[in-house]
């Protein structure tokens, strides 16, 4: 395999380039005449207001500013560098002609309180992608506010907990079910609507054991939030059983929609039983994910549920499109305006590029790819596949360094760091928590066959070399930008710098 | 004989074409799925032994497996998607083709081309969270100078890397508070932003903390520091103001109310558009304890509301440290301790470690809407930041003074200073049909908030930022000369 080796600048904070006096903006000049008729800045504010001296940012010439931060950006590994394997984040190629639509100055420059006879084109946007959402996910309302996945979650528990209310059934329900394979965000998005978490058990299969749920479940179900396919890329396929149980009892059931891209176009949440959804636009539908967010994680309902979306609601009244906010059982807002509409747009043209067929086959191959990944991990030997072996995954698959580690010391992370060295982005390492030393590998449709076999090769070299050289893969990474960093330190109260303004303190108070 | 019908013939013909086309399509690898190839395909199938991918999919319940095309359009190719999107857009009408004089949480600002240039940079746009910090330093170091711009701008010790925006910062500020000091109850100013209020209720009604109102003085809008005094207690968590208010007006207050608010063990909260920060004192000067605000117009253009940035600080206490929601980047050194470096801290405050412990449940953030604030604050710099406050101001007054002397009109209905947005009074017209009449004349009016707040008549909310002219300011007084000169309708 040939080498990789990531820039490496050295390059120092902001705050200790530049110099003062320079600049790197000229702001407009207020015309003389607009001076002259209000006078004086002083005499405009209150003087106890006044900022009496300036905030100590750096001051630097603007070919300073764009050096600076295009070194930092070579700094970073992206989706558009290579394979991004990561389980569960769903990180596929990002199509550039939504990037560029997303720039027009026709979206860039509108403000969400426009008149509505000034914004009927990116209401009518929204409005279709809305529908087209909720026909990929079989529901029957979607709204685009929430702005991200786990705000989706979030209003997804807030939607149950308004069901309850009005059903009068809240002071009972105080409990959601939460599988243990389930990602962070459930049981913490749970919680913030006001729920108490239930966790279910997984059964040999890696699915959710039906007899355990039977158990919790009670007169004091609100609802079981689930992925499906879950976090192992199995898919549940006791799903009608569940939802059966879930629903008996009196419960609603939620859509994880962070693997939805396994089931486009060939299998829909709303007819499994599902009675909330919500979907990360910026895994499925190819957003890009700017180091962090920002996303988007609209939620569709069923039918029942529709009354308790938040507002407005952008409707169509067959000539021209409208902000609804006359819906008297709504939850209210998860935050202003509409939601994410940047990102939203790019969603919309991705879905437009595809179409049905080409979202189908992108939900085909991102599954082929990860069984033949999983067929191909599995032929090396050393890592080992937890639960049913012969069980086909869907987009992603788990493997467990356990045995590799009991050989050689050498752990999950170990593995991931040393994969960096070869140019390819780690998995996601030690989740879900039911694998130990799990690294959980989602390769999506966007990589060709060879770059596949790429990872491959390189992951039979690292449990090579944890057996022949140990060292190599436990000092890992050595060519990335910098070595392994000392992450207790960073997180250590005594020792934690969290802003410049904390490190220059620091630096004061050792001297 | 057979004898066909052509109706017969012309239904054959089609059953034949439509297998033809769907083969064909079956057989067209499609730009953005390199294995849709077909022999890579066939390849990797035999490799998997198997014949088609179905067979991949029969795990799936067969009552589930969806037997129809979904109802979506058919593949198009790129230049019909940009025609289709751009033909649709065009419907719009920004303020590039009009003066808009609307704020109210999202405001026209100018956005360098330096930052648009930096957060396009594809290493930044097509990246993850950071969870490999070594192959990551690029985001990680950015967002680290993000947040420690914001602490100087704020005059706060910590700042997280993001939140969604102002509004669910509220929420979650007001559930930090309740972390903090077990009380339930939270004092926010009677004027507000209404989608603010909504959020923050949101947010605390399932952890039942309530929100009390405080009283305004009437001629100045500012906190009525009596009517504070009577509902503060010793079950107030915090007490929040904003600054600039939803209103406009700035809170001169500040220091009293941090006084009032810690004599009773309650936090302080201060929201905050950055923006004015160049010009205007930090809320960590007058005694904050949180500091919150909307980033957007730090180099983010408006997007029709969103992406916007929430902004998250804090003193340096360690107990507030870890209540704090959302990823903080730190500082560190590698383990030879010989090059500095960053990573993501904290993170058994986090969802994916803490699980329904977790100080929120935020995951995806808003991380390259702060990216472009961290440039657009160190491009501005120091004294582009204090110009640019001054030019808002400046130009914000003029436009207060030019409405002023219309007959008809009363701005800004309080008497205090102002920064870069202010109420209009239209005294006889109804706002709507004021503004309808100045879209008329090509011009976008401000908020109608006639029905927010009855009390204050017909009124709407407007804003000056740098990006309106002196011309766009005139032209907006003489259309509503006119239109109030012309009498009701």
């Amino acid at each position: 395999m040939k080498d990789f080796k990531q820039a490496r600048w050295n390059e120092p904070v902001i705050f200790e380039l530049g110099r003062q006096g320079r600049r790197g903006f000229i702001v407009p000049k207020v015309e003389g005449l607009i001076k002259e008729c209000v006078g004086d800045i002083g005499t405009l504010l209150p003087e106890k207001m006044v900022r009496k001296s300036s905030p100590e940012l750096p001051e630097l010439s603007e070919v300073e500013v764009v050096r600076h931060f295009t070194r930092l950006s070579q700094m970073n590994y992206c989706v558009d560098l290579g394979l991004y394997p990561l389980g569960s984040c769903t990180m596929k190629y990002n199509p550039k002609i939504d990037d560029l639509l997303a720039h027009q100055p026709s979206l860039t420059q509108l403000h969400p309180y426009q008149d509505e006879k000034t914004i009927q084109g990116i209401l009518e946007i929204l409005y279709v992608l809305g529908k087209w959402l909720a026909e990929i996910t079989g529901t029957f309302e979607v709204s685009l506010q929430p702005a991200a996945g786990a705000h989706g979650e979030l209003l997804g528990a807030l939607i149950m907990r308004a069901f309850h209310k009005l059903n009068g059934g809240l002071s009972e329900r105080t409990q959601l079910i939460v599988p243990d394979s389930a990602h962070g965000t459930n049981p913490a998005s749970a919680t913030m609507a006001g729920f108490d978490v239930v966790i279910v058990p997984s059964d040999k299969n890696g699915c959710i054991n039906i007899n355990a749920l039977r158990e919790v479940v009670s007169g004091k179900t609100a609802g079981l939030m689930l992925t499906n396919p879950n976090t192992l890329g199995i898919f549940e396929e006791n799903i009608e059983e569940i939802a059966e149980v879930i629903h008996e009892a009196g419960g609603l059931l939620y859509y994880d929609g962070a693997n939805l891209n396994a089931i486009l176009g060939k299998a829909r949440p709303g007819d499994m039983g599902f009675d909330i959804v919500h979907i990360n636009i910026h895994k499925t539908f190819g957003t890009p994910h700017g180091g962090g967010g920002p996303g988007a994680g609209p939620v569709g309902v069923s039918q029942q549920l529709e009354s308790f979306l938040p507002i407005p609601r952008v409707v169509f009244d067959g000539i021209d499109y409208h902000l609804d906010y006359d819906k008297p059982h709504t939850i209210g807002k998860v935050k202003s305006f509409y939601g994410n509409i940047g990102v939203l747009l790019r969603a919309y043209a991705y879905i437009l590029s595809l179409g049905s067929e080409g979202l189908k086959t992108a939900a085909e191959i991102s599954v082929l790819n990860a069984n033949y990944l999983l067929k191909k991990i599995a032929e090396i030997g050393a890592y080992d596949l937890p639960y049913d072996t012969e069980r086909v995954r869907k987009h992603e698959c788990v493997f467990s360094v356990k045995g590799l580690k009991q050989e050689t010391g050498v752990t999950a992370l170990n593995v991931s760091k040393r994969l960096l060295d070869y140019g390819i982005h780690a998995p996601t390492a030690y989740f879900p928590l039911i694998v130990e030393e799990a690294l959980m590998i989602e390769p999506t449709e966007s990589f060709k066959k060879e770059e596949l076999d790429r990872f491959v090769e390189a992951m039979r070299r690292v449990a090579e070399e944890a057996k022949a050289t140990p060292e190599t893969v436990l000092k890992a990474p050595m060519n990335t930008a910098v070595t392994r960093l000392d992450e207790v330190k960073a997180s250590h109260p005594k020792t934690m710098i969290l802003s410049w303004k904390m490190h220059q303190k620091r630096k004061k108070a050792s001297r | 004989m057979v004898r066909y019908s052509f109706k017969r013939l012309k239904d054959r013909f089609e059953r034949i074409h439509i297998s033809l086309v769907q083969n064909l399509a079956k057989a067209i690898s499609h730009p953005y799925i390199p294995n849709s190839e077909f022999k890579t395909k066939q390849s990797m199938l035999k490799e998997l032994r198997i014949e088609n991918i179905d067979e991949l999919y029969l795990d799936v319940p067969n009552q589930y497996r969806l037997k129809r095309r979904l109802d979506l359009p058919r593949t198009k190719s790129e230049s019909e998607v940009k025609h289709h999107i751009e033909s649709i857009l065009k419907k719009n009408t920004t303020n590039q083709d009009m003066p808009v004089f609307l704020g109210a949480g999202c405001w026209p600002h100018y956005v360098p081309a330096v930052v648009e240039n930096i957060i396009q940079r594809t290493e930044l746009l097509t990246a993850y969270t950071p969870y490999q910090p070594e192959i990551s330093q690029g985001v990680l170091q950015l967002l680290f100078e993000y947040q420690s711009l914001i602490c100087e701008l704020t005059g706060m010790d910590v700042a997280n890397s993001s939140l969604y925006d102002w509004a669910s910062a509220l929420g979650e500020a007001a559930r930090m508070a309740n972390r903090l000091t077990g009380r339930q109850e939270i004092l926010i100013p009677q004027i507000i932003h209404p989608e603010r209020y909504a959020t923050l209720t949101t947010y605390m009604e399932p952890v039942e903390i309530r929100a009390e109102k405080v009283k305004y003085e009437k001629d100045t809008g500012l906190f009525d520091l009596q009517s504070l005094e009577d509902k503060v207690s010793d079950k107030t968590a915090a007490v929040y103001v904003e600054n600039p208010s939803y209103l406009g007006f700035i809170e001169s207050q500040g220091e009293e109310i941090a006084n009032v608010a810690h004599d009773h063990g309650a936090l302080f909260i201060v929201g905050v558009d950055p923006i004015s920060l160049g010009i205007l004192k930090p809320p960590g000067d007058y005694g904050a304890d949180i500091v919150i605000g909307e980033g957007q117009p730090l180099g983010n253009h408006m997007n029709f509301g969103g992406p916007l940035l929430g902004i998250f600080a804090c003193s340096g206490e360690i107990a507030m440290i870890r209540q704090l929601p959302g990823r903080v980047i730190g500082m560190t050194t590698t383990q030879d301790g010989d090059n500095r470096g960053y990573c993501m801290v904290l993170q058994t405050r986090e969802q994916h470690i803490r699980r329904h412990k977790a100080t929120s449940n935020i995951c995806s953030n808003e991380s390259l809407c702060a990216a472009a604030s961290a440039v657009y604050m160190a491009l501005l710099g120091p004294s582009g930041l204090r110009d640019l406050g001054e030019t808002i101001t400046l130009r914000s007054h003029y436009a207060m003074k030019r409405l002023s002397e219309i007959e008809g009109i009363t701005t800004p209905i309080f008497q205090s200073s102002h920064f870069k947005e202010f109420t209009v009074n239209f005294e006889e017209r109804g706002v709507q049909e004021v503004h309808n009449k100045l879209l008329e004349h090509n011009v976008h009016g401000g908020k109608d908030i006639s029905t927010e707040f009855p009390e204050f008549g017909r009124t709407g909310l407007y804003c000056v930022t740098e990006t309106h002219s002196k011309k766009d300011i005139d032209n907006l007084a003489e259309a509503l000369e006119e239109i109030l000169k012309e009498g009701g309708v």
